[in-house]
């Protein structure tokens, strides 16, 4: 018995593992939010905080809100054309006999393994291509390219066959097609569509490659973020970077309340 | 549920005299099937299926898988279109009409249920989808859910009933639309075996109070037999015999019909007589006169339920079969089965022993049959 170390102890390397691991992972976050409430013009050690005064400088930075407008316009609009056109595509393909199912199915899932880069630079040639000018109408398009595919994965994938047959009882109990949608498959899948919706906007809200590239005068916030700092580092970056990691944050914590907390009740 | 309006037809259920398909029979039918075929790519569903079912009966197609019952089934409901031939409802043709359209609901193997509905939701869904108004549609409910017993879970939702609850729930459902046709498919399936039992006389009892024309697929010949007002038994994507439970059970028309149905011995042999609606059969276990039609010198077989099979010297009439030797014997409760090799047949006979006629292996039994229970099998 006296040779055995304590449990505190025999679980040691495994506790050093996980600080570790943590560290490495929320260290940055952490820092860049401490630093946010730094009384000093620069966000380097020492902490002389905390103060309010750069939260206020970014809220009262009228192109910083307007970008921040932008941002929450292209996620809602992108994240709902792409939970909208996903579904579809899904529900065509779970339960029509479309012809080259298979192939379509790839073609619609194949944008998840291309780069942000490759996708973005498409995107920019075929709209100067087009004639198309860089807006924010552009930058949501690239927004549902990247989107499109994962709703799609989210919404086929709980398409079971069970659930096909509950389709079947409502039309055979004299549903019409629209009726068959409305009443019955969006209601069963809503925690899909809800949680392909709300992540499309943690995706969009903070994606900064494709929203760079295909814009010019309307930029989201990770763009004017991304301008700021071209002017180096300032507390306002922090702050204003803390505020966006809070918002995604906030949208997850959503997200597992409402989708995954009723699945388990 | 209102019985009203299904009155028309309510008179033929349970009535014999429906046994035979008559031709000249021209009032309208409930479902006519005329030479329905379905093939699915190379393989052959059903093969050319004529089937007359009668307003307000309760019939059950009765088949193993791959018999083309659930096909059938599908095709009545409208989810399957016919490769060839015509579906009539009430005189209609419905071979085209689309599910929701037609005067038939189902209740389906897995319920089915709206998972994201209360009960009377879901019993209530098919008078909405028909634009009737809510204070209509809760009374009608209301009726349904009391029909079935479980008027007290309207409010409930679906996860929070068991089983046999949820199959009430969706016949409820099914019946409420009071549809011309109520199809079933293997309702009873997922239930356990005494709730299954139980289920099959509140289907009965609850088709003969509303009149409806039930079709009910199954491949449990007791089941079958419980409930059914017509069997058809199917195999291989035809019919290999209907008509009433008693008929087909005593005296089937196919071999399939005669195995498949409970437990059969078959013996072969050959006709050697034919004359006035009788023939004579010699076979390896003697020469039998029994009822039926068949051309002299045609290949034949008799087949002998394991109850009609003797193991005492009757009535006069019983015929000896020889002595055959117990091999294997079980207790059913009801009785003993035991199986027996008899010396000049070549397969083992069934034999249905009195509950208490305890005979163990090695036994030898004197077998004895009475023609009368004979049926000449000629396909």
């Amino acid at each position: 018995m006296a040779a055995r170390l304590p449990r505190p102890l025999r679980n040691l390397p495994a506790i050093v593992y996980v600080a570790v691991i943590y560290g490495f992972i929320f260290l940055p976050v952490a820092v860049l939010v401490l630093f946010s409430f730094q009384e000093s013009r620069v966000p380097i050690p020492p902490f002389n905080g905390p103060s309010l005064k750069w939260y206020a400088a970014v809220f009262s930075d009228s192109r910083m809100m307007d970008a921040l407008t932008n941002s929450i316009l292209v996620a809602l609009v992108s994240s709902l054309v792409s939970v909208v056109l996903g579904f579809l595509a899904a529900f065509a393909l779970a339960r029509q006999r479309v012809p080259m199912a298979g192939l379509i199915q790839g073609f619609l899932t194949a944008p998840l393994t291309v780069s942000y880069l490759i996708i973005a630079m498409g995107l920019l040639i075929t709209f100067n291509a087009v004639g198309m000018p860089k807006s924010l109408m552009t930058i949501g398009i690239g927004h549902v390219v990247i989107n499109l595919p994962l709703c799609f994965a989210i919404i086929y994938s709980q398409m079971g066959e069970h659930q096909a047959n509950i389709e079947r009882a409502a039309r055979d109990l004299g549903a019409a097609e629209w009726q068959v949608l409305l009443l019955v498959t969006v209601p069963i899948l809503w925690p899909a569509l809800f949680a392909s919706f709300f992540l499309s906007i943690t995706f969009s809200w903070d994606e900064f490659i494709i929203a760079f590239m295909v814009s010019r005068f309307e930029v989201t916030l990770p763009v004017e973020i991304w301008s700021m700092l071209r002017s180096g580092l300032n507390p306002k970056t922090n702050a204003v970077g803390s505020f966006v990691f809070l918002i995604s944050i906030a949208i997850v914590l959503v997200l597992d309340l409402i989708v995954f907390r009723r699945r388990k009740a | 549920m209102s019985t009203g309006g299904m009155s028309t037809g309510g008179m033929s259920t349970g009535d014999m005299s429906t046994e035979d398909m008559s031709t000249e029979d021209m009032s309208t039918a409930a479902v006519e099937i005329d030479r329905v075929t379905k093939r699915f790519d190379e393989t052959l569903a059903l093969d050319a299926i004529t089937l007359r079912i009668e307003e307000g009966s309760f019939v059950v197609l009765l088949g193993p898988s791959g018999s083309g019952k659930t096909t059938l089934l599908n095709i009545l409901g409208g989810f399957l279109e016919p490769t060839d031939g015509r579906v009539l409802i009430k005189g209609a043709d419905v071979t085209y009409v689309p599910p929701a359209k037609r005067p038939t609901t189902t209740v389906f193997q897995d319920y089915a249920l709206f998972p994201h509905m209360t009960i009377a939701g879901n019993v209530g869904f098919g008078l909405a989808m028909r634009g009737i108004a809510k204070p209509e549609r809760h009374l009608r409910v209301e009726t349904a859910l009391q029909m079935v017993g479980l008027a007290h879970t309207s409010a409930r939702k679906v996860h929070q009933l068991s089983g046999g609850q949820k199959q009430r729930i969706a016949l409820a459902r099914a019946l409420v639309v009071e549809p011309a046709v109520l199809l079933l498919d293997e309702p009873l399936g997922a239930l356990d075996l005494k709730l299954g039992r139980q289920m099959q006389e509140e289907l009965k009892a609850i088709q003969k109070r509303v009149g409806t024309t039930f079709v009910h697929v199954t491949h449990d010949q007791d089941e079958a037999m419980a409930i059914a007002d017509t069997i058809v038994v199917m195999n291989e994507g035809r019919i290999e015999d209907q008509g009433p439970p008693e008929r087909v059970y005593l005296r089937p028309k196919t071999r399939f019909a005669a195995d498949f149905m409970g437990d059969s011995n078959f013996i072969d042999g050959r006709v050697t007589g034919a004359a006035g609606g009788r023939v004579t059969v010699d076979t390896a276990l003697g020469r039998f006169a029994v009822e039926g039609v068949a051309e002299v010198g045609q290949a034949v077989a008799l087949s002998v339920r394991p109850e009609h099979v003797q193991a005492i010297e009757g009535s006069g009439a019983a015929q000896p079969l020889g002595t055959a030797r117990v091999l294997e014997s079980g207790f059913f409760g009801t009785h003993h089965q035991c199986t027996a090799a008899l010396d000049k047949a070549e397969r083992p006979f069934k034999v249905r022993l009195p509950q208490k006629e305890n005979v163990g292996p090695g036994a030898n039994l004197a077998l004895f049959v009475d023609p009368a229970d004979l049926v000449l099998l000629t396909g």
